[in-house]
């Protein structure tokens, strides 16, 4: 139920030509007498879907529940790379409102709990004269990154289209990565991850990060899931204020959705940088200066929930 | 085999524990086991539930069990100290206590890295790290170097613990089950004290305690880097290898002193382990101490002089009363100051002070691990901005305590069983101590 809310609501959002058929698990498919039993009704509305050996098969349409968007590709494919890619983020800090769209649709795409955050926004402040602003933060996808040094099992890796990402059936869980990475962006699953059961019952893959695994780290992926399917991450297109621009570096274009650029270009006229550029890590993610603001950052205050707002009071105590 | 008189005597004075067990050592092992079971009763809650019952979370990922590792790997230079060190210089005193540390060595090398396995969210995928293994991390260093100190020790051990298995089994007078009989039988493997035999043994060891120096100080050079490799304030120090090194010895021979003394006590060793050994280690633990106290002092200087951001966020929560400021005073005065003031007085430099000042040091220097972990991971270069209070500050959680205090008394019961099955004084090679104080004039002359 929850599951096809979802897809709903996504298919609301203007550029959601994508999927009629989403993914996911069939219930009937598998079970054959299912399948039977329902012959003669609506034989015609039939799609096709890949099933987990690679066959494309045909199911009648209303035996498919939505569950996820996406299918990953497998373990062994996911640590390659999408070829010719580079892919490349670039996040214009003087149009977040921290409207915090970009974390409920991330949580959504990858069915996390509310209180499992893979991007964050943060309230910076850089010195004591400087205004504060909203930082939103994603995993940096680093070219030189600390925590795929680290890793004893190589479960976290690097791949050539630039993304990191983490295969959960080999992590063996000990956290070296998190303490690895200078800017917080892991999150381990403490206890039994709390996903309902069709979404438990997927076929994993390191390119959806679903489902998720008691004992392992994870992270923002970048969906490159989506990447393969000509969409956005969600995260791009839920930001009602387009602070996220997502693109290619080979190509060097990015677009947050209505608007696509030439990267080069777009950091050299606004003076994108790239946070913590002296650590040597060699982020992926570059950052636009909090100038020519569109809202003054007071508003991010608003419509929060108490315990939201809470996160920020040492800042806010320091203004 | 023929045994010598002296070894007769020995055997007969230390035979005790081999033989028959006290009531003391029965409850003693039964309370241990009682520890052991309430760790069992948090390792059940931390499997079943996840770690989710410890106090780590996503900002500070490891804690206790990670400073219970690196004590004890630290407390496991006892024997590197005595057998590697003391054994290459020929130092005589040494032996009666070889024993002891060595087996401090090997017991506290198995116990240490049980609590690095702690930390690993999915013990089902142990193997992972030998079918997928990365060079590159310093987690498979650790693997590898402590693997194979932990096999140096044991061999060691086990070289110098041949001779005395032929000596228990040729001893008509030792009383023992048969079974335990077989097994010295089975464990001497057919040594008859030729000098052959003894010949091998006698370079077997010797190359042992050569290696077993450096194999000491790669293990704890690549456990420092675990921290030292990454891009944290307090961790990413050049220093953290040798100082790492330099904190295990120190503490390693504070947890010695501690052994010769509760030995000397149960075992009424005063004619073996005298006054004056302590003094001479108490030596020992003065120069460590002032080497530790200059590398502790020059990391801290280096950070506060140069006061970059986020070294200064470290030490203000370290210097902080509210923080963690009455830890550090303690982790510095109890692990610095104390054993040297205690040596360095002629009055204080008695065998019970010495121990006194070891027992704090060893206990100021878990707390230094400590004070290296948890502040450091509380503080990341991004601010915690987090409503959950437990992910913002770390606090050791029940489970934690249960396994850490399973963990001690796992280390002093397999200490205790072993002192059931071989005698703690190295029968034969002291039966030997004359002998071969002549030799060694000889090779002197
Ligand atoms: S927690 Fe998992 S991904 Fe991270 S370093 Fe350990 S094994 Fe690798």
């Amino acid at each position: 139920m929850e599951n096809r809310k979802q897809t709903e609501s996504r298919d609301q959002s203007a550029r959601r030509d994508f999927i009629k058929i989403g993914l996911g698990t069939l219930a009937a498919a598998s079970c054959g007498g299912g399948l039977c039993s329902c012959k003669g009704k609506q034989e015609k509305d039939t799609i096709e879907l890949l099933s987990p050996e690679g066959e494309v098969i045909e199911v009648p349409a209303h035996h498919v529940k939505h569950v996820h968007k996406t299918v990953g590709v497998s373990r062994e494919e996911a640590r390659k790379g999408i070829p010719g890619r580079k892919f490349v983020m670039v996040i214009d800090l003087g149009r977040c409102k921290n409207a915090r769209n970009c974390i409920t649709a991330c949580q959504k795409m990858h069915h996390l709990p509310e209180d499992k955050e893979w991007i964050s926004v943060l309230l910076m402040k850089d010195s004591e004269e400087a205004s504060p602003y909203w930082f939103p933060k994603t995993c940096f996808h680093c070219d030189n990154p600390p925590c795929v040094k680290v890793c004893p099992v190589d479960a976290t890796f690097k791949r050539s289209d630039g993304l990191v990402l983490i295969d959960t059936e080999r992590c063996i869980g000990c956290k070296f990565c998190m303490a690895a990475c200078p800017y917080s962006t892991r999150v381990f699953n403490w206890d039994e991850p709390e996903q309902p059961e069709e979404i438990q019952a997927l076929d994993y893959s390191p390119e959806t990060s679903v489902p998720s695994k008691i004992g392992t780290v994870e992270k923002c992926d970048f969906c490159p899931d989506m990447a393969r399917m000509g969409k956005l991450p969600d995260c791009v297109t839920a930001c009602p204020n387009g602070v996220f621009y997502f693109g290619d570096e080979n190509e060097d274009v990015v677009t947050n959705g209505s608007e696509t650029v030439r990267f080069s270009e777009l950091i050299r006229d606004k003076s994108g940088y790239r946070y913590m550029e002296d650590l040597g890590t060699e982020p992926r993610v570059y950052y636009l200066p909090p100038r020519d603001r569109l809202f003054p950052w007071e508003r991010g205050l608003d419509d929060l929930s108490d315990d939201i707002k809470d996160r920020f009071k040492d800042v806010l105590e320091d203004i | 085999m023929t045994i010598s008189d002296k070894a007769k005597t020995l055997l007969s004075e230390f035979s005790g524990p081999l033989e028959k067990s006290t009531t003391i050592s029965k409850i003693w092992i039964f309370f241990l086991v009682l520890l052991i079971a309430w760790g069992m009763v948090g390792l059940y809650y931390q499997v079943r539930y996840g770690h989710v019952v410890t106090g780590m979370r996503d900002h500070v990922v490891w804690g206790i069990f990670i400073a219970n590792f690196i004590f004890f790997i630290g407390i496991s230079y006892a024997g590197a100290v005595i057998s590697g060190v003391l054994h290459l210089l020929k130092i005589e005193w040494r032996k009666p206590f070889i024993r002891i540390a060595e087996l401090i060595t090997v017991i506290a090398t198995i116990i240490g890295p049980v609590f690095i396995l702690l930390c690993v969210g999915r013990l089902d995928r142990l193997h992972h790290l030998i079918i997928y293994p990365r060079l590159q991390s310093p987690i498979t260093w650790d693997v590898l170097a402590i693997s194979t100190y932990l096999m140096g020790s044991i061999l060691l051990l086990y070289l110098a613990l041949i001779r005395d298995f032929a000596i228990y089994r040729d001893s008509p007078e030792l009383k023992v089950p048969n079974w335990q009989r077989k097994w010295y039988r089975w464990l001497a493997l057919g040594f008859r004290n030729t000098p052959e035999q003894n010949r091998r043994i006698e370079i077997s060891m010797q190359l042992l305690a050569i290696m077993i120096i450096p194999l000491a100080i790669i293990v704890h050079s690549v456990l420092s880097w675990i921290f030292g490799m990454t891009l944290r304030p307090g961790w990413h120090s050049t220093i953290f290898g040798p100082y790492f090194v330099l904190a295990a010895i120190y503490s390693g021979t504070g947890v010695l002193i501690i052994a010769m003394w509760v030995f000397r006590k149960i075992y009424k060793l005063d004619e073996y382990i005298q006054d004056k050994h302590f003094t001479y280690v108490g030596y020992m633990l003065l120069v460590l101490a002032a080497g530790y106290g200059y590398f502790t002092f020059s990391e801290y200087l280096t950070h506060w002089y140069g006061s970059e951001h986020w070294d200064m966020e470290v030490l203000h929560k370290l210097f902080n009363w509210e923080e963690y400021g009455g830890l550090f005073l303690f982790a510095n005065l109890g692990g610095i100051v104390l054993p040297m003031l205690i040596v360095a007085i002629p009055s204080l430099r008695k065998p019970g002070w010495i121990t006194f000042g070891s027992a704090v040091m060893v206990l100021a220097m878990w707390v230094k691990r400590y004070l290296i972990i948890v502040p450091t991971l509380e503080t990341p270069l991004l601010p915690i901005q987090d409503t959950r209070v437990e992910f913002v500050y770390y606090s050791i959680t029940w489970v934690e305590w249960s396994l850490t205090i399973g963990g001690l008394a796992t280390f002093l019961l397999l200490f205790t069983l072993a002192s059931k099955f071989v005698t703690i004084i190295p029968v034969a090679e002291m039966s030997e101590t004359k002998a071969e104080s002549v030799h060694l004039k000889m090779e002197t002359t």
